[in-house]
């Protein structure tokens, strides 16, 4: 799988998208669109306490109420509930908590289902909720990782607080750190984030018979209806799961969620069918939430700044349960600490913790932003101390684009790269050495609007992910994707996916693939994706994997359907298979390219199939599954320019360039809006965005106008350019663009605002940096009071 | 309460519970679910609509208030716009669409209903002014580049035409 197609007309253009023509008219199918005859509404009553007993229920009110068709509680369905799935034990101790769906006899965080009202409409369920009377013995919470894992605090499972401890080595670290020149340790705090997709989550459950439909917003059809079927015990193929439009997903539409089961099991008991429909309030405490870790990290390093060695220690915060994939996201990071350079020794640890908040997991990244970020940082902290450019320092280090495929510390092989044509073209774009003459000047001047300069040079790991990897990770499935063509008798060709695309523009992207891969126009392609009965087999989409590892299926499939055409044409030419070229998308003799046939003209000679070769089946359909055997390594250089009011503490980014490496690109249009989202993302954690809890457990950025999304009133215009270096492992040489930005531009805004702050003695400012801790992180340098 | 309300140039009559929300009312009575629900506390400006030619927040809002209004939903624009059934595009839908002003969608019927408003009240603004008029509307996907360079775009293309 090394050698690169040739790519044909379609694929690297900027292909304005097929999915607009409804998102820009209000047609869009969302989930909380669709209404059915009888629909009833469900809403959730949530515990109001991090931790507590719940000694009574009563719902007898309630159940009486004018509309209302039945209420719930976690007695009610203890017995069919089962626990929530997480499918990623990482360890062979790993402490894995029963977690129902809905609470019994104990919640363990704000936000957990304590009770279900069933009712004709969602003004009529709201109301009955009000009605149930809970009580409640309040326990205490446990907020902070490090005293939760301390003897002594209460536990919140029976089993303890800790989950699991993971670890990763490679090289002797005692030597590295042994007589070093230089070592820095430092602690940095990765903080608890809410995803915010803009669509909040909806479901729709429709039983028919014993068969049941669900639409729910979900990036993860196929995976959610094996769960269901795992959990209820309902037949697989009982269940039909349709992800219709979904509004964004960023890893918190990864998840087998305690609505979606109790949704089916309520459609079940009432036989009728329901929907749920969140508000934005309550998705913030219920929405899996991410990062939240303690980063301690040591590095080790020559006179000359050569890294010796890394040393990392996490906690990484489970929230109140595992859920999908929560233990495994901070290991992602693993494999990512490391990043762009070589050293000579490594070793990675890191402990799972309960707390008694809503559960995390993947956001956006999932484990290689907070590795990425903890790692420009110290790079750029070791550079301070040495007194050596950033850039300089990084290029003493990172892996020469004449060494790939180059094996790292933590065990992965970087097929491709090139980072020093990357970080040239950046500091092109951003003047590097102007703006580096004009901070010094403003240090000289004594300004009090000082100009910082941060840098990231990133690497992430994409197109998760090769199945026999995942399996050395115990995690529960595979990471192939699946495709297939059906060829039209008119021509036109519908493309299957099990791609489940929420935003990202695969019926553009994957038409123009297929495009160029049959030779046929553009808009003759139909992509059919999210649904289980239509796009039966398929793992779904996250983790920046839908284009090479989808996309890849889709060529494969491709390839199949020329095969079979192939025959069909060395028949209807009277030539022999091997006379036949490929050539300007049709089947043509070699030689005499006048003797050709189309797709759509062999498609018709098969669907008629009056006249087709003995053994040649009527059709040009093909299916194909493509699991990689590698994951793709996408890398950039992004520079972030920021003026600092060091009266006020305001931050303002002046200028931002971001230049990736993402292998071939299908589509820059869709490529480009892609970093410009994954970029504010990441700026939102460095400046504006945070979970915050108070001391009783409760969730005080509960609402939008607390947890502090962006405007475009809070960013700048981007410079956004690419270089290019193909992926090895795959077909169409790319490597994914999901999550770049997200995972490259926090530590670069953070990194700019210490380095304006540097000559007062600041080397670090927690996340968000808000004006308020930037005025106390310079007032405290100073010698002032905290 | 009994309210008349025209919607995208439909007269409705209808009985409606006075606490009622309007986007409720809009999705759920008079069937225009092109105006999404994005929030409980009127940041996220998904449910943007126009009430007598101007933008407002439909979930901040009762139906009873709506009571002899003129609504423009996204579904609406077009034709409020054109003056014709099928309306077409309006400049800002075509100009979002050009420029890849959206990805997943939600945001977008009100990020276009805001910026109707906008370039009514200021046909030439800048991009700070862009920036700062579409700062209740918020987007979690394209980080707003292409949302403003579409404003932007559509403005000029209003100025021409």
């Amino acid at each position: 799988m090394t050698a690169i197609q040739e790519t044909g007309n379609e694929v690297g253009k900027a292909r304005v998208r097929k999915e607009d023509a409804r998102l820009i008219t209000g047609q869009t199918n969302w989930t909380d669109n669709i209404t059915l005859p009888g629909l009833a509404h469900i809403a959730f009553l949530r515990s109001p306490h991090a931790h507590a007993r719940i000694t009574s229920v009563d719902a007898h009110e309630a159940r009486n109420a004018s509309g209302v068709f039945a209420v719930l509680t976690g007695q009610d369905l203890r017995d069919e509930q089962g626990s929530l799935p997480c499918a990623w034990p990482v360890s062979e101790d790993m402490v894995l908590p029963d977690h129902p769906a809905m609470a019994v006899d104990t919640v363990r965080y704000g936000g957990e289902i304590v009770a279900a009202v069933v009712a004709r409409d969602r003004y009529a369920a709201a109301d009955a909720l009000e009605l149930i009377d809970v009580e409640y013995e309040e326990l205490p919470p446990v907020l902070d990782m490090e005293e939760a894992i301390k003897p002594g605090t209460t536990k919140i499972h029976d089993q303890g607080n800790k989950s699991y401890t993971w670890e990763l080595a490679n090289g002797d670290l005692g030597q590295a750190f042994n007589d070093a020149p230089v070592v820095l340790e430092r602690t940095y705090r990765q903080q608890r984030l809410i995803p915010e997709a803009m669509e909040p989550r909806s479901v729709v459950c429709a039983p028919v018979g014993d068969e049941y439909t669900m639409w729910s917003a979900t990036q993860i059809p196929h995976i959610l209806r094996l769960m269901l079927a795992m959990v209820t015990g309902i037949p697989e193929h009982s269940l039909r799961v349709i992800a219709p439009d979904v509004g964004g997903g960023f890893g918190s539409k990864l998840q087998v969620t305690a609505e979606e089961i109790l949704s089916l099991l309520i459609a079940r008991r009432l036989g009728r069918p329901v929907k749920w429909t969140e508000s934005r309030s309550e998705g913030n405490v219920a929405v899996h939430h991410g990062r939240d870790q303690i980063q301690r990290i040591r590095i080790a390093a020559d006179a000359d700044g050569r890294i010796r060695g890394l040393d990392v220690n996490l906690l990484a915060d489970m929230g109140a349960y595992l859920m999908l994939v929560t233990p495994g996201v901070p290991l992602l990071g693993a494999f990512m600490f490391n990043a762009i350079y070589k050293m000579d020794a490594y070793r990675f640890n890191c402990t799972g913790v309960f707390t008694t908040k809503t559960p995390t997991d993947a956001y956006r990244g999932a484990g290689r932003p907070e590795a990425t970020y903890a790692i420009e940082h110290v790079m750029d902290d070791l550079a301070a101390h040495l007194g050596v450019d950033p850039l300089e320092l990084r290029e003493r280090n990172w892996i020469k684009h004449d060494e790939f495929p180059y094996d790292t510390i933590s065990g992965l092989t970087y097929d491709s790269g090139n980072y020093e044509a990357a970080t040239a073209r950046a500091r092109d774009l951003f003047n590097y050495q102007d703006l580096r003459k004009e901070q010094s000047e403003r240090i000289s001047a004594d300004s009090p609007v000082r100009l910082g300069i941060g840098v990231s040079t990133y690497t992430e790991m994409c197109g998760l992910a090769p199945s026999r990897v995942l399996g050395s990770l115990s995690y529960g499935a595979g990471g192939w994707e699946n495709a297939s063509v059906r060829m039209l008798p008119t021509g036109k060709v519908e493309v299957v996916t099990g791609s489940s695309a929420h935003g990202q523009g695969h019926e553009t992207a994957w038409s123009q693939i297929v495009a160029d891969q049959l030779g046929v126009a553009f808009e003759d392609v139909k992509v059919l994706h999210g649904d289980t009965q239509v796009s039966p087999k398929g793992l779904d989409t996250y983790g920046s994997r839908s284009l090479t590892v989808g996309g890849t299926a889709i060529v494969l499939a491709c390839g199949k359907v020329r095969e079979k055409a192939r025959a069909i044409a060395a028949h209807m030419l009277e030539v022999s298979v091997e006379d036949l070229e490929w050539t300007e998308g049709r089947w043509a003799v070699r030689g005499d390219p006048d003797q050709g046939k189309t797709l759509a003209e062999i498609t018709l000679a098969a669907f008629a199939a009056h006249d087709l070769p003995d053994g040649v089946e009527p059709s040009l359909d093909s299916d194909a599954t493509f699991d990689p055997e590698n994951f793709s390594f996408p890398h950039g250089t992004h520079l972030c320019a920021v003026d600092v009011d060091t009266e006020t503490g305001k931050v303002k980014i002046r200028s931002y360039v971001a230049v990736d490496d993402i292998g071939h690109v299908v589509n820059p249009l869709i490529v480009d809006g892609q970093v410009h989202g994954g970029l504010a993302q990441g700026i939102a954690q460095a400046l504006y965005e945070e979970a915050a809890y108070d001391d009783s457990g409760n969730l005080i950025t509960a609402s939008l106008a607390d947890y502090l999304v962006p405007s475009a009133a809070d960013l700048p215009s981007f410079i956004t350019d690419r270089t290019e270096t193909p992926s090895t492992g795959n077909p169409l040489g790319v490597k994914g663009v999901g999550e770049a930005g997200t995972i490259a531009s926090t530590p670069a805004v953070v990194n700019a605002i210490i380095d304006a702050l540097r000559p007062f003695g600041v080397t670090d400012v927690e996340m968000p940096c808000t004006p308020e801790r930037v005025w106390r992180a310079i007032n405290e340098a100073k010698g002032g009071a905290k | 309460m009994r309210i008349t309300v025209n919607v995208d140039g439909v007269r409705y009559d209808d009985d409606v519970e006075p606490r009622l929300l309007l986007v409720h009312y809009l999705r759920e009575h008079a069937g225009r679910t092109g105006t999404p629900v994005g929030c409980d506390t009127s940041n996220c400006g998904a449910c943007t609509v126009l009430l007598n030619g101007t933008s407002v927040k439909s979930c901040s809002m009762l139906a009873v208030q709506a009571d002899g209004a003129e609504v423009t939903t996204i579904q609406g624009l077009a034709a409020t716009a054109n003056g014709t059934a099928d309306g077409g595009l309006h400049p800002l839908q075509r100009a979002f669409h050009e420029e890849h002003a959206l990805q997943c969608g939600y945001c977008t019927p009100g990020m276009i209903m805001a910026a109707a408003d906008l370039l009514k009240d200021n046909p030439h603004p800048t991009e700070e002014e862009v920036r700062d008029g579409l700062e209740g509307n918020l987007c979690r996907c394209t980080g707003y580049q292409n949302i403003v360079k579409a404003v932007l775009k559509a403005a000029n293309q209003e100025v021409k035409a």
